[in-house]
């Protein structure tokens, strides 16, 4: 077939793209050619509408070993130990086939993290859908879980946090966020680098299918009525396989065969040979008819594209080949040398014996695409003028029940008593929790992870927004006594070739990197995924954060279950009743409007190091961060989850009992100490000038809110935990 | 006393085994599902985990494995094997134990802790134990056991229900079921009672950080038991 136009076009290549394609290569390329530059040059692999934003982040620090740019992050935890970690989005595969979707997604991150040489230690996913009143979500959310743990399990990763959320704006679009860590020694982290020339490069793992071509073309455009067509876009995952892939590139990483490695994730065959050469500053070249193939006759063009999973490209040490084929061939994969690294600095494709393809690597990646979009700003909203009186005739309680049992606070334990949480034996703080904290195998240290999104926030004022996301993953990691390292971003948001869209991705990442560069909290690793979008809807603009901490000591862990009663209960931050997108104006009083809450970084590093300093002094007995719904709300959780209850002080209320409860102002912890520390965690509170304020005292069995609002714990547990599980059954 | 952990392609629980094998005194060995011989065992395990991937039916293509024939020989002769979630699945299969395992009755993998009974302790594994009432943990999809009346009757005659899931109290009442197991069995033995399978892991709850540490009596009793 002769190569036009209109086939780059239907290829999702711009007109102006084209034409640099021919003039890069002086000439019209072929079909396949087209295709390998069409996978490499769209939007998510290429990140051209994104790169000018995401360059101005903080990506370096004295815990990181490895930033952005690799397969995933690497951060020191110590001891010669590293962590490798990363968060991926698999949104459009999960509308239109949400098991497979999902479960490639956790997948694909998966190998992300054991290509470097990491035995994954723990997974983490942030997962948002429609409406739950929207004819969709019932079936996404039960085939996305699935997929989820029908992978994670079978691998036997722990599924430790997570995130789940219900918008409308997604509706049309969900998102599924799928991050990994990974345990590996400093000294034996693998990179994707090829070195060194006439070295084999190796394909290992899976055949090769025609499922999954042109999946990342797919994931860079919008929805339209004909989404159901592009089933046969979605990758098909097989988690055994992955599982044996898994031990077989440790096992062949513990020798020194390897120069490179890189999975084949999106665009398959093509992104996984072209980083590793251009990387190196080398050519390759393959031999596609030794390609393993699942179906007969795949051309050329398939081969390049398929984005089947399971497989890794290795780039090996000379005469290291029948090392690496007796560990494959031990573990029942394929294994072949399909090719090896030229001076070239061209990537050569043979099949039959002919040259089927010649392009010079640096015009598919130096060369490639990037805009500087258009944007637009968000103004800062007006705050509304909530009336006191009009607050007065609220009864406590029914908005309690109501804020408890919305879709977006309820118990998730119907998702994740479906993942295995506790396979490996180290998770010592399971989903459910501020972070799920797995022990370093063996050791005295617990790493920590969570991922957190706002979407509201985000869509009322991005750059707000964005250091939120931010702070609240700080915050999450101090709750449970971990020091906060690093982060690692998943940036969901509508099409960048629209002026809103496009600034709210600018204002966002701008946000993070601010809060990033006050807490020392860099970013080490991320994804951008845009076009989240259905004809002209957009999803609200979803940054997901990962973040991870280090315990040193495990058994500081903290936890946020009430212990033991009579202790007190402190407020720590300043409560000042910020209404505006809480939970209780968007809910109860039915207010969209308004800028969500003010971030002061200096507050929020001040208060959580504060934080941290009790508990390393062993001052704390359980912490929780006040996030949406308010201080009640987070005290409702300690009151469940510890099975006790609180009785309230008298507050000096400054500002009314529903803003006092409800407001969701940031930068602020619950903490449970003992009577007799009170005067030193007073002192230290004092000396780091953090605000504070008496809440409460510990009691049995009811939460006295005041002397007309009592609630009981099995009020409590009845409002929040059974929304979901009747929602789905 | 001497252990061998065996791993199937697919198996994701053996270090965990042989963690907690290790923990509670046992010198355990890891053995490779294509290997003939067993090494000289006082217990044999075979872990949780999805081996081959749970295809064709969970546990089936792991018991035509060529270590499983030394495994049943070794059974057959009096050894002590057990079988934990995977493991129990790949001892129906082989036909060491009766019955076979279903899909969970609400079709969702559940991970959770449970309360289970023992309900006979003249055997090497429970004998001594103190108490009846144990939490242990779950992480499964297929642990629906079920079996005909007639092999039901047989081993209840024989005492060869080792444990039902009940409430922390001991109640064995099918609200306890989480799994809709036939009159709430998690675990069973062999005549013998040299084998048990079952779907609870004690190895994941042998450490107070950890779900709990009701696994760490079981193999302290265990490994003083063999001895």
């Amino acid at each position: 077939m002769e190569v036009n136009e209109q086939i780059a076009i239907d290829h999702g290549l711009k007109k102006e793209e084209y034409k640099k394609i021919c003039d890069l290569l002086k000439r019209v390329p072929n079909l396949t050619e087209l295709g390998i530059f069409s996978a490499m040059w769209n939007e998510h692999c290429s990140y051209k509408s994104s790169r000018l934003h995401l360059k101005k982040l903080p990506t370096s620090g004295k815990k990181v070993i490895q930033g952005p740019g690799e397969n995933a992050g690497v951060i020191d935890i110590e001891d010669g130990d590293a962590i490798v970690f990363k968060i991926e989005s698999h949104n459009h595969p999960s509308f239109i086939e949400p098991y497979q979707g999902a479960a490639t997604g956790v997948g694909g991150i998966m190998r992300d993290v054991f290509t470097m040489g990491a035995r994954p230690i723990a997974n983490l996913n942030s997962i948002h859908f429609g409406s739950s009143q929207h004819k969709k979500t019932k079936n996404l959310l039960r085939g996305v879980v699935h997929g989820i743990g029908g992978y994670g399990n079978c691998m036997g990763v722990p599924t430790i946090a997570g995130q789940t959320s219900f918008d409308s704006s997604y509706n049309g679009n969900i998102l599924v966020n799928a991050m990994t860590l990974g345990l590996v020694k400093k000294n034996k982290i693998f990179y994707s680098k090829a070195a060194g020339l006439n070295k084999p490069v190796i394909y290992v793992g899976s055949k090769t299918g025609r499922d999954g071509i042109h999946g990342a073309s797919m994931a860079s455009a919008s929805f339209d009525e004909k989404i159901e067509e592009k089933k046969p876009t979605v990758q098909v995952g097989d988690p055994f396989t992955e599982k044996l892939l898994l031990e077989a590139c440790l096992e062949l990483m513990a020798g020194d065969s390897i120069i490179a490695i890189q999975d084949m994730g999106a665009a398959g065959l093509t992104s996984s040979s072209i980083e590793m050469a251009s990387k190196g500053n080398l050519g390759i070249e393959l031999n596609l008819n030794k390609v393993p193939c699942r179906e007969s006759k795949m051309t050329p063009y398939e081969i390049m594209l398929s984005e089947s999973q399971e497989r890794m490209l290795i780039v090996l040490e000379n005469g290291k080949e029948d090392l690496a084929k007796k560990i494959f061939d031990k573990w029942d994969l394929d294994f072949a040398v399909i090719g090896k690294t030229t001076n070239s600095k061209n990537i050569e494709l043979f099949y039959d014996e002919k040259q089927v393809a010649s392009i010079p690597i640096n015009t598919l990646v130096e060369n490639s695409p990037m805009y500087d979009r258009k944007w637009k700003k968000t103004k800062l909203p007006k705050k509304n003028l909530i009336k006191k009186e009009d607050l007065k005739k609220f009864k406590i309680k029914e908005v309690l029940n109501k804020i408890l049992s919305n879709p977006n606070v309820c118990s998730k334990e119907w998702i994740w008593q479906q993942y295995d949480h506790t396979v490996m034996g180290d998770t010592i703080q399971k989903p459910g929790g501020d972070s799920g904290v797995v022990r370093v195998h063996g050791t005295n240290k617990a790493v920590a992870a969570t991922v957190d999104s706002s979407a509201i926030y985000c869509w009322a004022h991005p750059l707000t927004g964005g250091k939120q996301v931010v702070c609240e993953s700080w915050r999450n990691l101090i709750s449970v006594g971990a020091t906060p390292i690093a982060i690692t971003n998943c940036l969901n948001f509508g099409s960048p070739e629209k002026e809103e869209n496009m600034g709210e991705f600018v204002e966002c990442v701008k946000g993070i990197g601010e809060a990033c560069e006050y807490l020392k909290f860099p970013v080490v690793s991320g994804n951008v995924s845009f076009y989240n979008q259905t004809k002209e809807i957009g999803i609200k603009p979803t940054p997901s954060i990962g973040g991870v901490g280090l315990i040193k000591d495990y058994k500081q862990m903290i936890t946020m279950d009430f212990k033991e009663i009579n202790n007190l209960v402190l407020i720590v931050g300043k409560t000042e009743g910020h209404l505006d997108q809480s939970l209780f104006a968007r809910n109860i009083l039915n207010e969209k409007n308004g800028p969500p809450p003010e971030i002061n970084l200096f507050n929020e590093k001040n208060n959580g190091e504060t934080i941290l300093q009790l508990i390393k002094k062993n001052l704390v007995r359980s912490a929780h961060d006040v996030s949406i719904g308010g201080i009640i709300t987070a005290v409702s959780k300690m009151c469940i989850k510890g099975n006790k209850g609180i009785e309230f002080n008298k507050p000096k209320y400054f500002i009314s009992e529903i803003e006092y409860l409800f407001c969701e102002d940031q930068g602020r912890y619950v903490i449970e100490i003992e009577p007799k520390n009170l005067k030193k965690v007073i002192s230290i509170l004092g000396e780091n000038s953090v605000h504070f304020d008496e809440l409460g005292r510990i009691i049995d069995k009811n939460m006295i809110i005041n002397q007309k609002t009592k609630v009981t714990i099995d009020e409590l547990k009845s409002y929040n935990t059974n929304w979901l599980s009747e929602y789905m059954n | 006393m001497k252990s061998a952990v065996i791993t199937f392609p697919g198996s994701n629980c053996d270090r965990d085994m042989h963690v907690a094998l290790n923990k509670f005194g046992f010198k355990n060995q890891m053995v490779w599902h294509n290997d003939n011989e067993l090494p000289k065992s006082d217990l044999v395990v075979l872990p949780g985990g999805f081996s081959y991937g749970d295809y064709l039916r969970c546990g089936s293509m792991a018991s035509k494995s060529k270590i499983m024939q030394s495994v049943i020989n070794f059974a057959k002769s009096g050894g002590l094997v057990m079988g934990i979630c995977n493991g129990f699945q790949i001892l129906v299969e082989s036909g060491l134990v009766p019955g076979v395992l279903l899909r969970n009755k609400y079709l969702e993998f559940i991970c959770k802790n449970v309360f289970v009974k023992i309900d006979n302790k003249d055997n090497p594994y429970f004998k001594n134990l103190d108490k009846d009432v144990f939490e242990f943990h779950i992480a499964h999809n297929e642990g629906n056991y079920f079996c005909t009346n007639d092999q039901l009757k047989e081993m209840q005659d024989n005492n060869q229900v080792a444990i039902y899931y009940c409430n922390d109290n001991g109640k064995i009442e099918e609200k306890f079921n989480p799994n809709g197991s036939l009159k709430n069995i998690a675990g069973i033995f062999n005549k013998e009672k040299n084998v048990l399978g079952m779907m609870p892991h004690p190895e994941r709850m042998i450490d107070k950080s950890l779900s709990g540490e009701d696994g760490s009596l079981f193999f302290k009793n265990l490994i003083n038991n063999i001895r």
